[in-house]
C-alpha cells in the first residue's frame, strides 16, 4: 500500500519546509548582536517594502521579517498570540486598531523623545503608539464645473439641492467609515443620521473606492466627491498631467469641520517584543526624515514630524483646520456600521 | 423502488454499526484536532461570558440566524436545481459535446468566491458593463443585486459544482443492472429515473448540496462584496469594526449551531438506505438515454449556466487584463506565489485526503452515534468564517507547538480542519456504493482488514477518494483569510497577490494573478472530470 510511503512524503516536507518562507538562505545564520525584527504591517507590501530595504542596508546585521495583512486583522491576532506573539512591532493602517490593542495593554510606551517628534493629537495619549504619517478627508472637486465660491463651507453643506446626483462617495471605505464615527463623536449620533439620510434623498451616489471617485470626477461624472486627500497626487501621476491642468482639485472643509478630520498611520511596540531593541530603532528610522520625505513624495501623505515639508501642491498640515477628535475613539466603528446599514448607505 | 431501497439484512447492520478500536481511535483524533476552532470559541466565551450573552441576546440576532440559514439553505437547494440536471446530461444522456459539458460545467469550481462575486456585480451590477450595453436603450440603471438576491446568485453559481462532481460520480458508478430490471417491467424512462436513480442519488446529492449550504454559511468575499448581512460578514465586522473578539466568538458559536441543524437534516435523508449494487457484478456499460426533443433545450441550459458561471466570468478577468499594462505585471512574484499554491493545496489535497478517509469509512460502514459526533466535529471548520479558523489555529498552535507557529505544516493543518468535509464526504458517497459483501466475502477468504480495504475497497472507490483530494486542491488554492495569519513569513499565494493587487489600487490590477490561479486549478480539475467517461 501506497499511504505509508505518502505519509512519510508528506511529513517529510513538512519538516523540511517550515523555514521556507526566508528568502535568505543566510537568515538562519544571522546572530550576533544584531538579531531580528518581526513586523506585523497593516500597510501595503508596496509602501513598507522599499523601507525595509533602505532600513536593511543601514542596519546589514538586523534580519527584518514582514507580515502584510489588515490592520484589525494583525491586531486581532496579535491579541490571541498574547506574550508569545512573534512580532515586535506593529505598523497599522489607522489609529484605531492600535487603540485596540492599547486598550488590550499589549503595547509597550515609548519614549518621550519619540513621542516628542510628533503632535499630541497624532499620537496615543497614553504614549503607547505614534503616528507616521496622515492622511485628510477632503472634497475633491472638478475644477471645470465647480467655482471656488461655490465650494462648501460644511461637509453638511453638501445636502443642499445645489449638490443633487453630484457628490460621491464610498460607504465601505475604511477612511469613510472613520470620518462617519468622528461626525458621530462630534455632531452627535441624530445628526449624523439626520446628514446620512439627507445625503441620500440629495442622490449621492455611491463608489467602491477613492479612487474610482476621483476617476468619476475627473471624467466629469460628477463634480465632488468625499475622498481622502493623497488619491488627487496619485491621479496626477498616474494620468502623468500637470498638477496645473489636473481638474480634480481638493478643498479642506474649514473651521474644524469634521469632513477635513486627519487621521494616521501609526507604529506600536509590543510589551512582550524579543527584540525590543531594534523595533525602537525602526520607529525612529520611519520618523527620520528621509522615510517621512518618502511617504511625502512617493506616497502622498503628509509627514508627521516637524521640518519636512508634505507635496509643495498640499496646504501645510499646521494649516488643516481639522476637528478635535480622540483619534483613539475611531475603534469605535461598530456604531458606524449600524448606522450606515439602518439608514441604507451600506 | 423495493430494488434499490431494501433494508439490508439486519446481522450486516448489527455488525457495522459497531467501529473496531483502532477506527474509533483514528477517527478521536481528527474529530479533536477538526474541534480545535469550537474549544477556542468556549475558552473565549466563557472569558467574557457577560459580554458573549450581550453580544446574542439582540433583537438583530434571530433575523440573522433565519437570514444566514435562509441563504443556507436556498444555496443548497439552487445548486442542486442546477447541478442534478447537469450531471445527468453529462452522464447518461446523448447530448452532442457531452464531455466537453462536463468539464466546462465543472470550471466555475475554480473561480473564488470573492472574484465571482465582483465580476458579476461589475457585469450585472445597476451601472456595470450590461447597464453601459443598454444605455442606448434609455436604461440609466439595472435592479440592485446587492442583498440576498445577489449573494445567492453568486453563492449558487459558484458552489453547484461541489454538488454535480458526486453526483455524476455516483451516476457512473451505478449499477445499470437496476435500471435494466426496472425497464423490463415496463417502466418509463421517466419512472425509471424517479424509482431508480433518485434514490440511489441521495447520498451524493445529500452531501454535495451540505458542502454548498455550508460553504454559504462560512462565506465572506461573496456576502460582503454584495452586501448580504450574513453571519459570516457581521462576525467579520465584529474583529475589523469594534475589534470585538468575544461577540464574534458568540455569534460563531450559533454559527456552529446553525451548522448542526444542516448536518442532522442531510443525515435524516441518508439514513437507512443502502446504495451499493445489488449484485456483485462487473461495472456494465451504462445505458444511454435519447434526448430527442429535448436535446436543444438541454444544450441551452448547459451554455446558459457555463455563460454565467464562468464565461463571464473569464471573460471579464480576460479583458482587465489587457487593459493592464504588460510592464506592469510582476511576473517574478506571480510566478513565485503560484509554486508556493501549489505546494500548499498539494500538501493540502494529500494530507486531508489520508485524514479524511478513516471518518468516511467511519460513516459509511458503521453509521451511529459515534460516526455523527465525528461527521460533527469534522464539519464545523468548513462552516465557520476563515478568520474564526485562524485565530484559533494561532491561538491553540503558539501555545502548544511554538515550534510549528505560522510553519507550513500548520498551514497545512489549518486547511485540514478547513476542508476535510471535502474529502471526507465525496470518499464517503463513494464508499456506500461498494458493496459491504464484497468486503465480507474477501474477509471469509481470509484477508485482514486492512488488506481487504486495499485490495477491495479502495480501488472500487478511487475515484471518489482522488474527486475529493481534488476538491480540496481547489479549495485550498482560493483559500485567503488563513494564509494571511498563519503562512510563514513570506509565503506569498496567489490569492494573497490578487489581495494585495485589489487593496493597493482598482480589482482590475490583480486580474492577472486571477487568471495565473484559474490557470493552476485546472489540472486537477481535469483529472477530476477528464479522466471519468
Amino acid at each position: 500500500m501506497r499511504v505509508p510511503l505518502l505519509l512519510a512524503l508528506f511529513l517529510s516536507a513538512c519538516l523540511a519546509l517550515p523555514a521556507c518562507g526566508d528568502d535568505d538562505p543566510g537568515s538562519a545564520a544571522t546572530g550576533g548582536d544584531g538579531g531580528s525584527l518581526t513586523i506585523y504591517s497593516g500597510r501595503d507590501e508596496e509602501y513598507v517594502a522599499p523601507l525595509i530595504k533602505r532600513f536593511e542596508q543601514q542596519n546589514p546585521d538586523v534580519d527584518v521579517k514582514v507580515r502584510y495583512g489588515d490592520s484589525a486583522e494583525l491586531a486581532a491576532t496579535i491579541r490571541e498570540e498574547g506574550d508569545r506573539s512573534p512580532a515586535d512591532l506593529f505598523f497599522s493602517q489607522d489609529a484605531g486598531a492600535l487603540g485596540a490593542l492599547q486598550n488590550e495593554g499589549i503595547l509597550a510606551a515609548l519614549p518621550r523623545s519619540t513621542l516628542d517628534r510628533v503632535a499630541s493629537r497624532y499620537r496615543s495619549d497614553a504614549g503607547d503608539w505614534v503616528g507616521i504619517t496622515g492622511r485628510a478627508r477632503v472634497l475633491g472637486y472638478d475644477s471645470r464645473a465647480v467655482a471656488q465660491a461655490d465650494l462648501p463651507g460644511s461637509v453638511f453643506d453638501l445636502t443642499a439641492p445645489r449638490w443633487k446626483g453630484k457628490v460621491g462617495w464610498a460607504p465601505t471605505n475604511a477612511s469613510f467609515q472613520s470620518f462617519v464615527t468622528a461626525m458621530r463623536k462630534t455632531a452627535g449620533e441624530a445628526r449624523t443620521r439626520q446628514w446620512l439620510e439627507d445625503m441620500q434623498s440629495n442622490d449621492v451616489r455611491a463608489y467602491e473606492k477613492n479612487s474610482i471617485i476621483r476617476d468619476a470626477v475627473a471624467d466629469g461624472e460628477i463634480e465632488a466627491g468625499l475622498i481622502n486627500h493623497y488619491y488627487i497626487l496619485e491621479g496626477i501621476r498616474e494620468g502623468e498631467v500637470d498638477g496645473k491642468d489636473y481638474p480634480v482639485k481638493l478643498h479642506f472643509f474649514p473651521g474644524g469641520d469634521v469632513g477635513s478630520l486627519v487621521n494616521v498611520a501609526g507604529v506600536g511596540l509590543l510589551t512582550s517584543a524579543k527584540q525590543g531593541g531594534n523595533a525602537q530603532k525602526f520607529t525612529e528610522f520611519l520618523l527620520a526624515a528621509p522615510q517621512q520625505e518618502f511617504f511625502a513624495q512617493d506616497v502622498g501623505e503628509y509627514p508627521l514630524v516637524q521640518g519636512v515639508a508634505a507635496d509643495p501642491s498640499l496646504p501645510a498640515l499646521a494649516d488643516i483646520q481639522s476637528p478635535d477628535v480622540d483619534l483613539a475613539d475611531l475603534a469605535d466603528l461598530q456604531g458606524t456600521l449600524e448606522l450606515l446599514q439602518e439608514t441604507g448607505a451600506l | 423502488m423495493a430494488l434499490a431501497v431494501e433494508s439490508p439484512p439486519q446481522q450486516i447492520r448489527g455488525r457495522a454499526r459497531t467501529p473496531s478500536a483502532p477506527l474509533r481511535l483514528v477517527t478521536a483524533i481528527v474529530a479533536l484536532g477538526c474541534a480545535l476552532p469550537v474549544a477556542y470559541l468556549l475558552v473565549v466565551i466563557t472569558d467574557e461570558p457577560a459580554s458573549a450573552w450581550n453580544a446574542i441576546w439582540r433583537p438583530q440576532t434571530l433575523s440573522l440566524l433565519l437570514r444566514s440559514a435562509a441563504l443556507a439553505v436556498a444555496v443548497g437547494a439552487g445548486a442542486t436545481a442546477i447541478a442534478v440536471p447537469l450531471a445527468w446530461l453529462t452522464a447518461r444522456t446523448d447530448l452532442p459535446g457531452r464531455r466537453v459539458w462536463a468539464v466546462v460545467t465543472a470550471l466555475p469550481l475554480v473561480i473564488p468566491s470573492y472574484i465571482g462575486a465582483y465580476l458579476l456585480v461589475s457585469a450585472l451590477g445597476p451601472r456595470g458593463e450590461l447597464q453601459g450595453v443598454l444605455a442606448p436603450l434609455g436604461i440609466a440603471e439595472l435592479p440592485s443585486i446587492y442583498g440576498f438576491r445577489g449573494a445567492w446568485l453568486v453563492l449558487t453559481l459558484f458552489t453547484y459544482p461541489l454538488v454535480l462532481l458526486p453526483v455524476r460520480a455516483a451516476l457512473l458508478r451505478l449499477d445499470p443492472a437496476l435500471e435494466d430490471a426496472a425497464r423490463g417491467m415496463g417502466r418509463s424512462n421517466w419512472a425509471v429515473a424517479r424509482t431508480v436513480l433518485m434514490p440511489q442519488l441521495i447520498p451524493a446529492v445529500g452531501a454535495g448540496a451540505l458542502l454548498a449550504a455550508l460553504y454559504a454559511l462560512s462565506d465572506f468575499g461573496a456576502v460582503s462584496i454584495l452586501r448580504f448581512d450574513s453571519f459570516t460578514r457581521v462576525i467579520y465586522q465584529s474583529y475589523r469594526a469594534s475589534f470585538d473578539r468575544t461577540g464574534a466568538a458568540a455569534l460563531a458559536a450559533l454559527l456552529v449551531l446553525v451548522m448542526l441543524g444542516l448536518l442532522l437534516a442531510e443525515a435524516r435523508v441518508r439514513r437507512g438506505r443502502t446504495y451499493h449494487r445489488s449484485t456483485p457484478g462487473s461495472a456494465r456499460r451504462l445505458p444511454v438515454v435519447r434526448l430527442g426533443r429535448w436535446r436543444w433545450p438541454s444544450l441551452a441550459f448547459c451554455a446558459a449556466v457555463a455563460l454565467l458561471a464562468f464565461v463571464l466570468p473569464l471573460a471579464m478577468l480576460l479583458y482587465w487584463s489587457a487593459q493592464s499594462v504588460a510592464g506592469d505585471v510582476e511576473w517574478a512574484e506571480i510566478a513565485r506565489a503560484a509554486g508556493n499554491s501549489l505546494l500548499l493545496a498539494g500538501l493540502a489535497a494529500l494530507a486531508t485526503t489520508l485524514l479524511a478517509f478513516p471518518v468516511a469509512w467511519l460513516g459509511a460502514r458503521s453509521p451511529g452515534r459515534w460516526s455523527t459526533v465525528v461527521d460533527a466535529a469534522t464539519t464545523t471548520g468548513y462552516a465557520l468564517p476563515g478568520i474564526v479558523v485562524a485565530l484559533a489555529l494561532v491561538f491553540f498552535g503558539i501555545r502548544a507547538v511554538p515550534v510549528l507557529y505560522q510553519s507550513l505544516a500548520m498551514l497545512v493543518v489549518a486547511m485540514v480542519v478547513l476542508f476535510l468535509p471535502l474529502a471526507a464526504g465525496s470518499a464517503r458517497a463513494a464508499l456506500l456504493q461498494v458493496s459491504p459483501r464484497l468486503e465480507e466475502a474477501a474477509r471469509v477468504s481470509g484477508r485482514s482488514p486492512l488488506a481487504v480495504a486495499r485490495t477491495v475497497t479502495i480501488p472500487l472507490a478511487r475515484g471518489g477518494v482522488l474527486a475529493g483530494a481534488a476538491l480540496v486542491f481547489l479549495a485550498t488554492i482560493k483559500e485567503l483569510p488563513a494564509v494571511v495569519l498563519l503562512s510563514p513569513i513570506g509565503f506569498d499565494t496567489l490569492p494573497l497577490v490578487i489581495w494585495q493587487e485589489t487593496t493597493r489600487s482598482f480589482f482590475e490590477s490583480g486580474a492577472v494573478p486571477a487568471l495565473v490561479l484559474l490557470a493552476v486549478s485546472a489540472p486537477p480539475l481535469w483529472l477530476l472530470v477528464g479522466r471519468t467517461r
